[in-house]
């Protein structure tokens, strides 16, 4: 398909707004003024809506597809909130005003919501304090980070490393390495963290550990008490990484058993849009030894009802994200809880894990699945003995686009050689789990009968196989 | 349960096929002592009650005042149709590409994205997006230290107050040297920014208009820098760069921006866009996702994310950036923004803007006791020095519906009588006479 550079007609217009009087060259002298005019597209407006349909029709989404991409929370996202995230009553709020005092009345609602949303993440976490800032899950991780650091550093504790286990979300040792870390990693035993491999890497320089639990291979840290007391016996502190948290809500909270920092993921567990990408949102935790050091802006409630922001935390580790977190992300999180309450969260996680468990149960004689117990909300199944006939992990997620399927993770944990992660999510109906196993089970048969139809899928798709290596060497980043 | 599918029936089937009796059955690993000691949550609601409820909330917001808050952030028109090509599910509940064959559409779409800003701002290469603007100038400073290999960021005031705090925040453990050349008056100094500069300089981070408005053209400071092998990084205005002489053509090396004015809602401060632009071998340094262009096995054109060895689930500790995500969303809405506008559509705007705020600059000063900060040729927003408070004049200004800009003194200690007021294309002439009318009468 042309893009829209390749479309343009020069001369032809879109969206016309008025007429200045002036031209910028009567206005700004002609040294500060660019050359000639941006070399964009010349487009309709139809021109430009149909562009964007036909994009819009060459990619799977929830709406459209089964998305198990593991550690990814792929569930649906009601339609009510894209609703309210379109008030204009939040979306045409300027987010500076509630800094000028007299303004602060006209971000009352605003201002709830997030003070709000903070105290059902709380209730949810058992956590005592939340910001909202974080603007996306590693955002939140670096939050976390950083307030670990401050934790140290008032203390006076010279602590320069950071424990991340192997089977800890991906993006966990990037995210400690940025906030000045060492990153030490330590192997799994039997799917979970070992706790003699823990101990030896535990020393005094220990910073914290960074915890994924239930882990990217879906399974619950059976030592988790041990770990808690190991950790803070050298007062080193526990993160709790809550990618995975739609496995355990109503079920455990992160602060009840020990956790002292978590960030969560509110476009995976609340419910709110990926958007292909994002905007996300990774608010941050904490408990009370933690909370002195927080980002500034606080939310914070008088006692007639009112709501200000509070600058005024003198071991904050300041300013993360311009404002108070993606806002409109916010609002939708905030709805979807309010929509499930108490008993609909705790159900979507007892249902996210009947799901998961459902499908490892259907697969077992299929696929070879390394840990094969009860797991969380997602697992993690090997190709192994498929790629012995050559059809690799990655040949059978693209098989499965050819049955309008969207892929699971693949090639992630790196600690299970071909592997698929897969999360069903508790929005998916036992008609479309089964129609997935019966699928990858006709795929899986064909891979033994004829490998190379396997190796080559996709073919129903708007283009085929895709040459990555080939994009890496000629970097093609823009016309 | 809302949006749970299963019957009961079908629950104890799949119960019966794991051979569980309960839900409960699936969490025995939670061991008892580490049950929740509360969860004390409200009911579950219906979508018309939480429709109420939040539409209420909606209404404690008033946003029929009339405002001249710019400080980074502005209130353009939106033409429906960007929010009509983004409302399409099949954009917004996927995720990041990693299937690129059932991605196509969002991949093609970060491809014209980073073609559109590189255009705009007359670089070589974009990412597919950051989160903010602010975190953008973080991400572009460790480029810069990354491939220099040295400590010391040299930053002018004029760089938005709130960026430099970001900044502050996330280089505080990593040993790093910020220096920061003050403003003089409200321009940035760009003598003193030239004596600054040596060896040791990793990068040298300036933005046009600067945070009080002032346009600069940084071309023979950037000239002098390049000289030590500094890295020039240039925070700038997306739509003012329509018609100012843009980042490319000064010459820098990494120009980010935040792109909320390129059709962005203000959203009481997010989801906004950050944008990141840089020339040649940078691109090995740049952070987070991008997108290239491939074929498939047929020879079909086709769009993957691609130089992806920089990143995070690849490099582990490694890595460019701990970003896994971009504001992809954020990036369609932008690029359907530019698309529609045009080349021609977003030099009016601009214009339309540069003209009010020209036009609100020679009324206020008209008014005794007001004047201008300086006589530094400016944008759509400018900073007058008021005989009084300025947070004084925003109290009595915005009891009657008006917002008349923001007090710079809260970030800029000593200029507590200074005001920050934007124009942009909505406000009219009738809106802003209103408002030094107010002034006039509040003084």
């Amino acid at each position: 398909m042309k893009t829209m550079f390749q479309k343009s007609k020069k001369g032809r217009t879109g969206v016309i707004p008025e007429e200045p009087e002036k031209k910028a060259a009567d206005m700004v002298p002609e040294s500060l003024l660019r050359s000639a005019p941006a070399a964009l597209p010349e487009l309709s407006e139809l021109d430009v809506v149909r562009h964007f349909t036909r994009l819009s029709r060459k990619n799977f989404g929830v709406d459209g597809n089964f998305y198990p991409l593991g550690s990814c929370t792929m569930k649906y996202n009601p339609k009510f909130n894209e609703k309210l995230a379109a008030l204009p009553g939040f979306t045409d709020l300027h987010p500076l005003e509630p800094q000028l005092r007299g303004a602060g009345q006209f971000t009352q609602g605003a201002l709830e919501v997030i003070y709000s949303t903070e105290q059902l993440l709380c209730e949810i976490t058992g956590m005592e304090a939340f910001t909202l800032q974080p603007l996306a899950g590693a955002h939140g991780e670096l939050t976390g980070a950083m307030l670990i650091a401050a934790y140290h550093n008032k203390k006076g504790n010279k602590k320069t490393k950071i424990i991340v286990p192997d089977s800890a979300h991906g993006t966990n040792p990037a995210s400690a390495a940025i906030a000045g870390f060492d990153v030490v990693s330590i192997e799994s035993k039997d799917g979970i963290i070992d706790p003699k491999a823990l101990r030896e890497s535990l020393d005094e320089d220990v910073a914290a550990l960074m915890m994924t639990c239930p882990n990217t291979l879906g399974l619950f840290e059976d030592h988790l008490p041990e770990i808690v007391d190991m950790l803070h016996s050298v007062d080193a502190l526990l993160y709790y990484d809550g990618a995975n948290l739609n496995a355990i809500m109503g079920q455990m909270r992160v602060g009840d058993v020990g956790f002292d920092v978590v960030h969560l993921n509110l476009h995976k567990t609340f419910g709110t849009p990926h958007g292909g990408g994002g905007p996300g949102s990774g608010p941050v935790g904490v408990n009370k030894k933690l909370e002195p050091f927080l980002p500034v802006s606080r939310v914070v409630r008088l006692e007639d009802g009112q709501y200000f922001l509070d600058y005024d935390y003198p071991d904050s580790i300041g300013f993360i994200a311009p404002f108070y977190g993606n806002f409109g992300v916010i609002l939708k999180a905030y709805a979807y809880i309010l929509r499930l309450g108490r008993d609909g969260l705790s159900r979507a996680s007892e249902y996210a894990v009947l799901a998961a468990n459902y499908l490892r149960k259907r697969l077992e004689n299929h696929l070879h699945i390394p840990y094969n117990r009860t797991c969380m909300h997602e697992f993690v199944v090997s190709a192994v003995n498929q790629a012995q006939n050559g059809v690799k992990a990655v040949d059978i997620a693209k098989a499965l686009l050819d049955k309008g399927h969207h892929a699971p993770t693949v090639y992630f944990p790196l600690i299970v050689k071909e592997c698929l992660m897969i999360e069903p999510t508790e929005t998916e109906s036992k008609e479309t789990l089964d129609g997935f196993v019966d699928d990858l089970i006709d795929i899986l048969e064909t891979a033994e009968k004829d490998p190379e139809k396997i190796q080559n899928a996709p073919y129903t798709t708007p283009v085929r196989r895709l040459d990555e290596v080939r994009a890496a060497k000629k970097m093609e980043l823009r016309e | 349960m809302p949006y749970i599918p299963h019957t009961t029936e079908q629950t104890g089937e799949m119960l019966e096929t794991l051979g569980l009796d309960n839900l409960r059955d699936l969490f025995s690993g939670i061991k008892e002592d580490l049950r929740p000691k509360s969860f004390d949550l409200p009911p579950t609601m219906s979508e018309m009650r939480v429709v109420q409820q939040v539409e209420n909330l909606s209404q404690k917001n008033n946003t029929k005042i009339c405002s001249f808050l710019g400080g980074g952030f502005y209130d353009h028109y939106i033409p429906a149709a960007v929010t009509d090509v983004i409302s399409r599910s099949e954009f917004y509940t996927a995720y990041t590409p990693y299937q690129p064959e059932a991605s196509q559409g969002t991949l093609q779409a970060i491809f014209e994205y980073q073609t559109a800003v590189c255009r705009l701002l007359d670089m070589q290469y974009s990412n597919a997006s950051l989160y903010d603007g602010g975190t953008a100038i973080y991400e572009a400073a460790m480029m810069a230290v990354r491939s220099t290999k040295r400590k010391k960021i040299l930053i002018s005031e004029g760089i938005n107050p709130i960026y430099r705090r970001i900044l502050d925040s996330y280089t505080t453990n990593l040993h790093l040297e910020l220096k920061t050349i003050p403003q003089k008056q409200g321009q940035t100094d760009i003598d003193a920014l030239e004596a600054a500069l040596d060896e040791d300089v990793a990068a040298l981070v300036v933005q046009t208009p600067n945070f009080f408005g002032c346009i600069s053209d940084f071309s023979h400071l950037f000239a002098k820098a390049r000289k030590y092998k500094i890295v020039n990084i240039i925070s700038v205005n997306p739509l003012l760069q329509s018609v100012l002489k843009t980042a490319g053509e000064m010459g820098a090396d990494i120009a980010v921006a935040e792109g909320q004015s390129l059709g962005l809602p203000l959203n009481f401060g997010g989801p906004y866009l950050g944008i990141i632009t840089c020339n040649g071998k940078l691109v090995r340094q740049m952070p987070g996702r991008v997108a290239g262009k491939t074929k498939d096995s047929e020879g079909n054109t086709g769009y993957v994310l691609t130089i992806q060895a920089r990143e995070q689930h690849i490099r582990r500790q490694k890595a460019t950036s701990n970003i896994c995500s971009n504001q992809a969303l954020c990036a369609l809405q932008s690029l359907a923004h530019i698309s529609l506008l045009g080349p021609e559509g977003l030099r009016l705007t601009a214009e339309t803007c540069l003209e009010n705020a020209r036009y609100a600059a020679k009324r206020l000063v008209e008014i005794p006791g007001i004047e201008l900060l300086n006589n530094e040729p400016f944008g759509h927003e400018f900073a007058v020095c008021l005989p009084v408070n300025a947070y004084e004049i925003v109290d009595k200004l915005t009891e009657q519906g008006y917002i008349p800009g923001f007090p710079i003194g809260g970030y800029y200690p000593g200029m507590e009588n200074c005001l920050l007021v934007a124009c942009t294309e909505k406000r009219s002439k009738q809106e802003i006479g209103m408002l030094a009318e107010m002034m006039r009468g509040a003084l």
